[in-house]
């Protein structure tokens, strides 16, 4: 059946269903006459010969075979998998295709023999490393906050039952020169040795703030509009000092650079609240949780998801070229000669050059080990924030640990990451701060990629075209992402208030992550 | 560690495997509902079903994962036999090609899934007999370490016993 394109193949197969179907609910023909019909009809349709049935209608029914799909997803990066799920929940008929052979795209996580295929091309990987496919190591590093959006969309969706997940052990931040545990609520700031005697009771007050702070409740507020209040001045209230905001700022409300002092201070309470409620979800250290396998999982859930929801898959498609009218709209994608239509596009950077832009790049290096990162109490897993003030920069630098204990690696092996947004072109020289901070490493590979995002009008052109993935630590941004181009797909927005508002009932995630 | 395998609280995952019209997504119907559908759709909306089994004074309870079509095209998730206790391969007793395609998802299984893996390989249709096309497949079974049967979810005949099979050996893991 060379040459001849899946997606019809499939609707033909469909539309033989029906005819058998019709076929033997009025007495014609048997089973098998039916199914040999069925085969000299794709042999036929294949071979580009005609033939017909002894059923009248089913002409009609051969041109169907040409309807086209409402959204064609081209990559099969999370955001991309996400959004394919809910438009097919949604009742959309989606094709999705991938040009790899695999599923996650840029999102996904590789095996030892793909690790070292990617970055250090013939080689091969030493034995004493154990099996590869013990090996999931993730391309966009990333924890999810136990209490984030993700998780939400998560339970949303129903995608939890697919995957386990587990606690992340502990979440530290980089203050000079040394780790410290990020101090999270009132009685931890009590406890921390990061603060002196004086700051940690201004600190204890401020938390507290936060803490009793609820948007509907004005007494609550004492008097402050933090719609209009800027984060500096509500800082300044309590009095603390450069090194407190400093790990407020980026280890609790995780902000990746100094811009929100001057914005209002709403955003950066309701940061610091999702992460102490994040961090009530688990007895764990920290507020985050991680699937277990690695994050590669997770793309391939959402595709489940779509899949169950009548999408259809189709990963190893080369080329996929987007066909576009004299008007420039696209109206289709072609692969292997064949045009599939889709009255929308919705891809990652990678299948639209020409309508995206390059608006960053990260630097990264990844590491294979053997232990834990130094003076993170032998955290199994973990997360370093090194603000970007303490390294003299001007975005943060995150280091991140996973092991056996997430089955990411075989027993006794971490694998780490280092990460930032780049400034430089050496990420040898701009990541070592955070490399020294590791200890020995069995391997270690440099990487940098750009980040782009698009350029294009949806509306103009059909083509909807995800952002890369930043630097951050967590998925926040990618979901708020997700749901905005599922507005613009669908034209719906209520799903963004369904899925963030929503007050959800946790506890199935907490179960699935706990032993 | 959460992960694999079944034991301790007695769950077990238990994935169905095989081309596209062996009749997956019909065996667990008649498992699990005991009903069958002579044009069962092809599989949309619902492709998970729990089951629970007793043998002697033990019982199973069975998650049990159906394909949902993401083998038509060769672009099944990794994730789908990730951690499954046991695996029913289907193939259909009237098309050579459907057990072909079941010897690469033995293949693929034992390369890429869990050494723990119980796997099955259900020969179904078995109410057609008069188009039977394979019958190597006992031999096949039998090389390879796999339980064997042959099945139909139309007259339920041996369906139960299929699913019993695999409980019994998950439970001596």
């Amino acid at each position: 059946m060379k040459g001849y394109c899946g997606a019809r193949l499939f609707r033909l197969q469909t539309i033989l269903q029906v005819w058998e179907r019709r076929e033997r609910g009025r007495g014609g023909l048997s089973a098998i006459e039916c199914g040999a019909y069925r085969h000299r009809v794709i042999r036929a349709v294949v071979g580009k010969c005609e033939t017909k049935l002894p059923t009248p209608g089913l002409s009609l029914r051969l041109h169907a075979m040409d309807e086209e799909y409402d959204v064609i997803v081209l990559g099969t990066g999370l955001k991309e998998c996400i959004l394919s799920g809910l438009l097919s929940v949604n009742g959309l008929k989606v094709l999705h295709m991938d040009r790899n052979d695999y599923y996650g795209g840029e999102s996904t996580s590789l095996n030892l023999v793909q690790l070292w295929k990617r970055f250090r091309g013939d080689d091969k990987p030493p034995e004493s490393l154990g099996a590869s496919k013990e090996y999931n190591v993730d391309m966009i590093p990333k924890f999810m906050m136990a209490n984030g959006a993700l998780v939400r969309v998560l339970i949303h969706t129903n995608v939890t039952k697919y995957l386990n997940f587990k606690a992340v052990d502990g979440n530290f931040v980089y203050n000079k020169g040394k780790i410290y545990k990020v101090p999270a609520t009132d009685v931890e700031a009590l406890k921390s040795t990061l603060m002196g005697l004086f700051e940690k009771r201004r600190a204890r007050k401020f938390f507290i703030y936060v803490q009793d702070y609820e948007e509907e409740d004005p007494k609550s507020h004492e008097g402050l509009d933090l719609n209009k209040v800027k984060t500096r001045d509500l800082i300044a209230k309590y009095g603390l000092d450069d090194n407190t905001v400093d790990f407020i700022g980026h280890a609790l409300a995780l902000h990746p650079d100094d811009s929100y002092l001057d914005e209002p201070a709403m955003d950066t309470v309701k940061r610091m609240k999702l992460y102490s409620e994040s961090l009530a979800r688990f007895q764990g250290g920290s507020p985050h949780i991680y699937p277990l396998y690695g994050l590669g999982e997770l793309p391939q859930g959402f595709a489940r998801l779509s899949a169950v929801y009548g999408g259809t898959y189709m990963l190893n498609k080369p080329e996929c070229k987007v066909e576009f009218d004299a008007s420039g709209k696209a109206y289709g994608v072609t692969s292997e000669g064949e045009t599939v239509k889709g009255k929308k596009i919705l891809c990652d950077p990678s299948y639209l050059p020409d309508k995206v832009q390059k608006v960053g790049r990260v630097a990264r290096a990844i590491c294979i080990m053997s232990h834990p990162i130094p003076n993170t109490s032998d955290s199994h897993s973990a997360q370093v924030i090194l603000p970007q003030k303490q390294l003299g920069r001007k975005s943060d630098m995150y280091l991140f640990c996973c092991s056996y204990a997430h089955n990411v690696a075989p027993k006794g092996k971490y694998i780490a990451f280092v990460s930032t947004e780049a400034e430089t072109d050496k990420p040898e020289v701009e990541l070592k701060p955070g490399i020294d901070l590791l200890g020995p490493v069995d391997e270690i590979f440099f990487d940098m990629y750009d980040r782009y995002e698009p350029i294009n009008k949806g509306e103009e052109d059909n083509c909807f075209i995800s952002t890369s993935y930043d630097a951050t630590t967590h998925f926040e941004s990618t979901v708020q992402d997700v749901i905005a181009m599922y507005s613009k797909i669908t034209g719906k927005v209520i799903l963004l208030f369904q899925v963030l508002d929503l007050t959800v009932d946790l506890s199935a995630a907490s179960a699935a992550a706990e032993e | 560690m959460a992960a694999p395998a079944a034991n301790r609280s007695n769950n077990a995952k238990l994935v169905l495997l095989g081309d596209a019209g062996a009749g997956k997504s019909s065996l667990v119907l008649r498992f699990v509902k005991n009903q069958f559908i002579e044009f069962q759709e092809s599989t949309i909306g619902a492709a998970f079903f729990s089951q629970t089994l007793s043998v002697d004074d033990a019982s199973v309870k069975f998650d049990i994962w159906d394909t949902a079509g993401q083998e038509r095209y060769h672009s099944l998730a990794p994730m789908y036999y990730r951690g499954a206790a046991a695996a029913i391969i289907v193939y259909d007793i009237t098309n050579q090609a459907s057990f072909d395609r079941a010897k690469k998802w033995v293949q693929e299984l034992l390369v890429q899934g869990s050494p723990s893996t119980i796997m099955a390989l259900a020969g179904n249709k078995a109410d057609i007999l008069d188009a039977r096309r394979v019958s190597e497949a006992q031999r096949y079974a039998l090389d390879n370490g796999l339980l064997f049967m042959e099945t139909s979810a139309k007259t339920a005949m041996n369906q139960r016993s299929s699913f019993k099979a695999n409980q019994h050996k998950a439970l001596q893991e």
